[in-house]
């Protein structure tokens, strides 16, 4: 049902566009004024959100450790599993960001032959893995968009994407990519029972928004062949804030558009914002030191203090006293 | 107890298919078995926590305070601005699901809201309802909730089927910690009265004698005095026990079920003839009898004022530094709160072993140094004459206390020692140990009988494993580094693995130490006949 929801709520931001631009001719409130909007909401939103968590302190170091501590010489540390130094932690964090590492460990259970059984369970990994990087490379590619002239770096990332020279227009491999990704996390939360279980309508939303986003970008390109040159006229018009619309521009691209803004309105409200939490999750942007370094809680309550040692020798002077224990105060 | 399913019956009845209503709409089950028994009324009197009464999980009603919607709605405001850790946390959590089979309660049960993941949307729904904007508006979408007392009645049943060990954590791509989720949750359910009496008495007990067995001074000596005198009938050597002496380079602070209990006792002797061998000038305490420290499973306050005490003794009696036993979460606290809590304690000394000159660097700042850390440094530089042939009636493995593991990274230093010390040593498989060990399924404070079924479930990850290396390898000994370990892996192994039993290291270190002027040993430390001296 939550997945329904969801797929009903992306068709329906579909026809919104197409009516509003199609019908209602509002090409220039979907074209420059919403634009404008959603990039503020996410800068504005994504912003508050880490300065939100930022506020609150840290006030006891806790983090996971994955490997062997730092001890005595002769035993070997484990220094990205369990870092000691900011630079270790720093590795540590490139590792999870970059690699996904923690997942790469994943492993599922069975119940089989009367015993739990462990496999090495690498598919999310693999298919996160997948989506993340091939929609950084869209991205990096859609800012040739946004640039002129366009810079050698995006020109060659284009060029790299595309390399497998299939088609006209070239194929991006990074849109085959992005669609297998996508359609593993949707597959997998939709046959998981587990995963089925515990999954929202937030869950389904931005999967499919993200699905709609790249098919209507897919059909753009290589069915539609919008008149791309129209465009970036428009989208350098958004940059230099001097916004056009220009004529012969497809109601696909408003759709897409229209769809990317949606998405960037509802990322920093959303769990989306893993993309920024998780470089503040205190256990694993923290250095194993405790025993070590000091570490301040800033809340630290100094009044808390122990039952006393004269309380409890009150409590128990006298049998002390018979049991030949060291005492204070003779009664 | 008496209604516990066989093993085969248990096992056969985990199915991983989720019911067919949605969690929210599946009603909390709070008849008895799924619950510990509520701390006593006295226990929190005495602690000062609040809403002391006498009342029943099973009843309908649980005596809340009138305003208890408004308690936990504030408190859970102070957490999130205090622990960046709890906000983040409810924050970024994606339900990808990778936590989903990690936990050894949702392993053995099959019940979804033992999945780290839902277990932690228990809490999240409701932070939804009152924190977040959309959830405020949108809430079925977003899958918040209003805090009824039905949802409070499903935190208790559920955040007291946590033994805050996390593993989840160590899977989570975001490293959310359901340990700490957890641990807000049971401060905020404290808030309105509803605790566990295995976790308060302990607690109040350590507040006054100074362990959470409640054992006085005097109880301490004497059972101190009887081990000495097994170990003189062992041996048959008399060693001397200083307790509560000031002057002493080293205070030694162990988990009080190393004093109390079998077989922690046996590790107990061990430590202690180790001492006397190495001729290490150290004292113990009544007063800071108790390294574990169940303030960690009430809250942050009453854990630092538990913690305290340690410091409070060593600077009392003059100590330069402080030596810990074998124990789980006490080793969680000492590296991760301890010196943030009640540091620095500039009073004591960076420390260095007086045998070997040592100096442990990476207890630098906390001036504790783990005993398998001493020993291993001990025995790397050959200062101990042991005879592992005195433990080759052991066929061991280690279990890897899940505190010391994944919020420490004790892994090497006990494995060191064992190997040392006994001939026969097999590790269990890979995916149940170190960083990813699983849970005795007792620890947090739910080592009680009452709940017995939900321990045995929670306990079939690590039972399993100890059942393939006893047929694999025949196995016979569990050895672990943790007091709460030796107590709930016991009932864990009888179930699971009959015929394995539990010890600490420093039993086998015991068994296995030539003491100078000892007479020929002809048992071990349990008293049971050595290999070749039955007749």
């Amino acid at each position: 049902m939550n997945a329904l929801y969801s797929l009903v709520l992306v068709f329906a931001l579909v026809l919104i566009a197409l009516f509003g631009v199609g019908s209602a001719h509002m090409a220039g409130l979907f074209g420059t004024m919403l634009p404008y909007v959603a990039v503020a909401v996410f800068l504005a939103g994504f912003a508050s959100r880490i300065i939100g968590w930022a506020k609150s302190p840290v006030p006891f170091s806790i983090p996971t450790t994955g490997g062997q501590q730092k001890s005595l010489d002769f035993i070997k540390h484990d220094r990205f599993d369990n870092p000691v130094t900011p630079g270790q932690t720093f590795i540590r964090m490139i590792l999870e960001v970059c690699c996904f590492r923690t997942l790469f460990r994943n492993t599922s259970v069975e119940l089989k032959d009367g015993r739990v059984s462990y496999a090495s369970s690498k598919w999310l990994w693999l298919f996160s893995l997948l989506f993340h990087y091939s929609f950084l490379l869209i991205v990096i590619r859609h800012m040739r968009l946004f640039f002129e002239p366009v810079p050698a770096c995006i020109g060659f990332v284009e060029f790299l994407d595309g390399i497998m020279q299939i088609g006209v227009p070239r194929l991006y491999m990074s849109d085959l990519l992005i669609l297998t990704g996508l359609g593993f996390l949707l597959g997998r939360r939709l046959k998981d029972p587990k995963v089925r279980y515990i999954s929202l309508v937030t869950d389904y939303f931005p999967l499919l928004l993200i699905i709609g986003i790249a098919l209507s970008g897919i059909y753009m390109r290589y069915f539609a062949h919008v008149d791309i040159i129209a465009i970036k006229k428009l989208t350098m018009g958004l940059v230099t804030f001097s916004p056009v619309i220009p004529a012969g521009i497809s109601v696909v691209f408003y759709i897409h558009l229209f769809l990317v803004c949606v998405l960037l309105v509802y990322f920093p409200f959303s769990k989306l914002m893993h993309a920024g939490g998780v470089f503040l999750s205190p256990t694993r942007n923290m250095p194993n030191d405790t025993r070590i370094k000091h570490h301040e809680n800033p809340w630290n309550d100094p009044n808390i203090k122990p039952h006393s040692y004269a309380d409890y020798e009150d409590d128990f002077r006298e049998p002390m006293i018979e049991a030949g224990l060291p005492v204070e105060k003779e009664s | 107890m008496a209604d516990l399913p066989k093993a085969d019956e248990l096992f056969k009845s985990i199915n991983y298919t989720p019911p067919s209503t949605g969690w929210m709409d599946t009603p909390v089950d709070t008849s008895p078995g799924n619950w510990c028994y509520p701390a006593k009324a006295e226990k929190l009197e005495y602690l000062g926590f609040p809403n002391p009464r006498e009342w029943n999980p099973a009843d309908v009603d649980w005596k809340l305070p009138e305003n208890w919607q408004d308690i936990v709605h504030e408190g859970f405001k102070e957490r999130l601005d205090k622990y960046r850790s709890l906000k983040v946390f409810m924050d970024i959590c994606v339900r990808c699901g990778a936590c989903a089979d990690k936990c050894h309660f949702f392993i053995g049960s099959g019940d979804p809201k033992n999945m780290p993941v839902l277990r932690a949307e228990l809490m999240r729904s409701v932070y939804r309802k009152d924190f977040t904007m959309a959830g405020k508006i949108l809430s079925t979408l977003t899958g918040s909730r209003v805090m009824t007392e039905d949802v409070l009645k499903e935190w208790f049943i559920y955040f007291y089927q946590c033994t805050e060990c996390r593993r989840c954590s160590l899977f989570c791509p975001y490293g959310i910690d359901t340990a700490e989720v957890t641990m807000m949750a049971r401060e905020l359910l404290h808030l309105c009265g509803v605790n566990i009496n295995w976790i308060l008495e302990p607690v109040s007990n350590c507040n006054r004698t100074g362990n959470h067995l409640g054992i006085q001074p005097h109880a301490f000596k004497d059972i101190v005095d009887f081990m000495v005198d097994d170990i003189e009938e062992i041996t048959g050597k008399r060693i001397n026990v200083p307790i509560n002496e000031k002057g002493h380079e080293v205070i030694f602070i162990t988990p009080s079920g190393d004093v109390f209990a079998d077989p922690g006792i046996y590790t107990f002797m061990g430590y202690l003839m180790l001492f006397d061998h190495i001729g290490l000038d150290y004292t113990l305490s009544t007063y800071a009898s108790e390294g574990g420290n169940f303030g960690l499973f009430t809250s942050a306050d009453m854990m630092k004022k538990l913690n305290a005490k340690m410091y409070a003794e060593a600077e009392r009696l003059g100590a330069k530094w402080i030596l810990g036993g074998e124990c789980g979460h006490m080793w969680r606290v000492i590296n991760q709160y301890m010196d943030t809590m009640n540091g620095p304690a500039n009073f004591l000394e960076v420390p260095k072993s007086p045998i070997t000159g040592t100096v442990f660097e990476n207890a630098r700042q906390t001036k504790m140094v783990h005993i398998t850390e001493f020993t291993a440094d001990l025995m790397k530089h050959n200062k101990l004459k042991l005879d592992p042939s005195r433990n080759d009636h052991i066929i061991t493995t280690f279990h890897d206390s899940c505190n010391p593991a994944r919020a420490m990274g004790l892994l090497d230093e006990p494995r060191y020692v064992i190997k040392n010390v006994v001939k026969n040593f097999h590790e269990m498989p890979e995916q149940t140990i170190r960083e990813q060990t699983f849970c005795c399924a007792g620890g947090s404070g739910l080592n009680t009988d009452e709940i017995m079924e939900i321990r045995m479930r929670g306990g079939l990850p690590r039972g399993n494993a100890l059942k393939t290396v006893q047929d694999e390898n025949g196995v016979n000994m569990l050895s672990c580094i943790c007091a709460i370990d030796r107590a709930t892996l016991i009932p864990l192994a009888n179930y699971w693995a009959p015929g394995v039993d539990v010890c600490g290291v420093h039993e086998l270190v015991g068994n296995a130490l030539i003491m100078d002027g000892e007479k020929e040993r002809e048992t071990d430390l349990r008293m049971e006949p050595l290999p070749g001296k039955e007749g």
